[in-house]
């Protein structure tokens, strides 16, 4: 009894350091963005190695993710004997409000916040971090800043593609799976959409690739213990980032999309 | 002017439960050359980062030419660590970089020198830890003596009139050894550097330090010359650096 609540009492005290760990991580980011004009290089490389290097995956999971969405939809729209005309309308919203930033996120979490904690995490237990210090380099500066900038500027510019994308693996599908041509099922995506929604998914993204960004160096830095510790940091970035996407998702959920 | 560079009053730091350094004094004037000895885990290295400020102490002051370092601003700390340069014991190469690369990071970031004198900088100091022909290389295509020499260039590229060099020999073979000792020599007598090295390696101990401060349980167990190491009759010291098994300590 006694050891269990000790061990409650641990986990309260490790729940609140970090979240004050990571509050922190974001002032001191905030605090650094004054000292973009000396890091455009680094910016413009995490940019290419967190951005571009990220399509080809956030392109596949994207036609999955649209067909999928249609092909589901065309089979609820049979037991509820709705148009199959509508198809478009409900899988497009359904693709641009929700399903294109929010699984874009995930998929960003496991490939990039995974790869800024292992990176960061490696540079923490290996001495390169001291290293920086040591040379009067911020490794804010030198190492959160570009990564943070460059996941929030990037995870939007993937959910662009993501929307292109699966409503292109949606087309497919009606196409060729459920018998609904290609201009009635675009008819119908054109008819809902709504620029508004877009844009708010993409806020969303900015706001899912600021979390990723400052998660996955939060965890980084914080790594210890050899490389038993940076295998931990590495899936707590991953599963921090991925309960914080959809916390925050469905407070998005409840602010942007009034009922 | 003072003479005094670093003073470190009653310094004493834990890790958890672990208390490492035990209240700590130690004074040390502008070129200094001393040799921090101590058994292995006895927190040589912990000590060193304190130094500038890798490290908070738990209680206890580190100044630096005098300034607290605890509670100095952000840009003092920068232009006090423009001032030093640091071997760490691993080396802790930059790995996403090369060895020209790691070498004149120092030099770039401080904007004041152009590409072409960066390269130049770069290539005098490798070439005075014998590994001129290194410079496009990656720190993992390096054995562990490369890594360590490239690490001594880093820390040497700025110039700092302060050196700390955790370990510099280690892992190095006699003869590249001598040639590290006789580099570190050279920049205390030539450019007046104040070095502060860690070493297990008494040879290397007499050549480079003209001061001898050994760590035992946490405090300064001993702090003279290399000539007082040798007749001191602390018999903690003689069994140090005769390297006895057997005698007041043990080994944990
Ligand atoms: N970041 C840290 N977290 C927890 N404990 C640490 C940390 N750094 C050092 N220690 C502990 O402090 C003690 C002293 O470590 P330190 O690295 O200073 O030893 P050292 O004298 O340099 O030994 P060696 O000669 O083997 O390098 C060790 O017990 C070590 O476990
Ligand atoms: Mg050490």
């Amino acid at each position: 009894m006694n050891h269990a609540l000790e061990s409650l009492g641990r986990r309260g005290v490790n729940f609140v350091a970090k979240t004050g760990g990571i509050f922190f991580m974001m002032v001191k980011f905030i605090a650094s963005l004054k000292d973009i004009p000396f890091s455009l290089r680094l910016i413009v490389e995490q940019i290419y190695l967190v951005g571009v290097r990220s399509l080809p995956l956030i392109i596949t999971i994207s036609i999955f993710i649209g067909a999928v969405s249609v092909w589901q939809a065309a089979y609820q729209f049979k037991f509820i004997g709705a148009p199959l005309r509508l198809l478009g309308q409900a899988v497009g919203k359904a693709v641009v409000i929700e399903l294109a930033p929010v699984l874009s996120a995930l998929v960003f979490a496991g490939r990039v916040g995974a790869g800024i904690t292992a990176e960061l995490g490696t540079m923490r237990v290996t001495e390169q971090i001291d290293a920086l210090e040591s040379m009067g380099i911020s490794p804010i500066r030198y190492l959160v800043l570009p990564r943070v900038v460059a996941s929030t500027l990037m995870l939007p510019f993937l959910v662009i593609f993501a929307n292109f994308v699966a409503i292109l693996g949606g087309v497919i599908v009606s196409v060729a799976g459920v018998a609904v041509s290609s201009e009635t099922f675009l008819n119908g995506f054109r008819d809902s959409f709504n620029l508004s929604d877009f844009n708010n998914g993409l806020i969303k993204a900015a706001v899912f690739g600021f979390l990723i960004g400052i998660v996955g160096c939060y965890e980084g830095f914080n790594a210890g213990g050899g490389a038993q510790g940076v295998g931990k940091a590495t899936t707590s970035a991953v599963v921090v980032a991925s309960v914080l996407i959809l916390v925050s998702n469905f407070v998005f959920a409840l602010m942007l999309f009034r009922i | 002017m003072s003479d005094q560079l670093i003073q470190i009053e009653h310094l004493r730091k834990s890790f958890g439960g672990n208390e490492v350094l035990k209240g700590i004094d130690l004074t040390i004037s502008r070129g200094d050359a001393i040799a921090i000895i101590g058994q292995s885990g006895c927190g040589k290295s912990v000590l060193l980062k304190h130094l500038i400020r890798l490290l908070k102490p738990d209680e206890g002051t580190v100044t630096f030419d005098g300034q607290d370092i605890a509670t100095a601003d952000s840009r003092w700390l920068r232009e006090m660590r423009y001032r030093v340069g640091v071997l760490f014991q691993s080396a802790a190469l930059f790995d996403s970089m090369s060895v020209a690369e790691n070498v004149g990071l120092g030099l770039k970031e401080s904007r004041e020198y152009s590409p072409k004198q960066i390269a130049e900088k770069v290539a005098e100091k490798l070439d005075l830890v014998g590994l001129g022909s290194a410079t496009n290389k990656y720190p993992s295509e390096l054995s562990g003596g490369m890594r360590k020499r490239v690490g001594l260039a880093r820390a040497i590229a700025t110039d700092p009139e302060v050196l700390l060099y955790d370990e510099p020999t280690t892992g190095l073979d006699p003869i590249t050894s001598d040639m590290i000792n006789d580099l570190i020599v050279d920049l205390r007598d030539k450019l007046n550097v104040t070095s502060i090295a860690v070493t297990h390696d008494m040879v290397s101990a007499y050549k480079i330090a003209d001061r001898i401060v050994m760590l035992y349980d946490g405090v300064v167990q001993f702090d003279g010359t290399p000539k007082d190491a040798q007749t001191t009759d602390d018999p903690i010291v003689q069994q140090f650096i005769n390297g006895r098994a057997i005698g007041p300590i043990q080994v944990r």
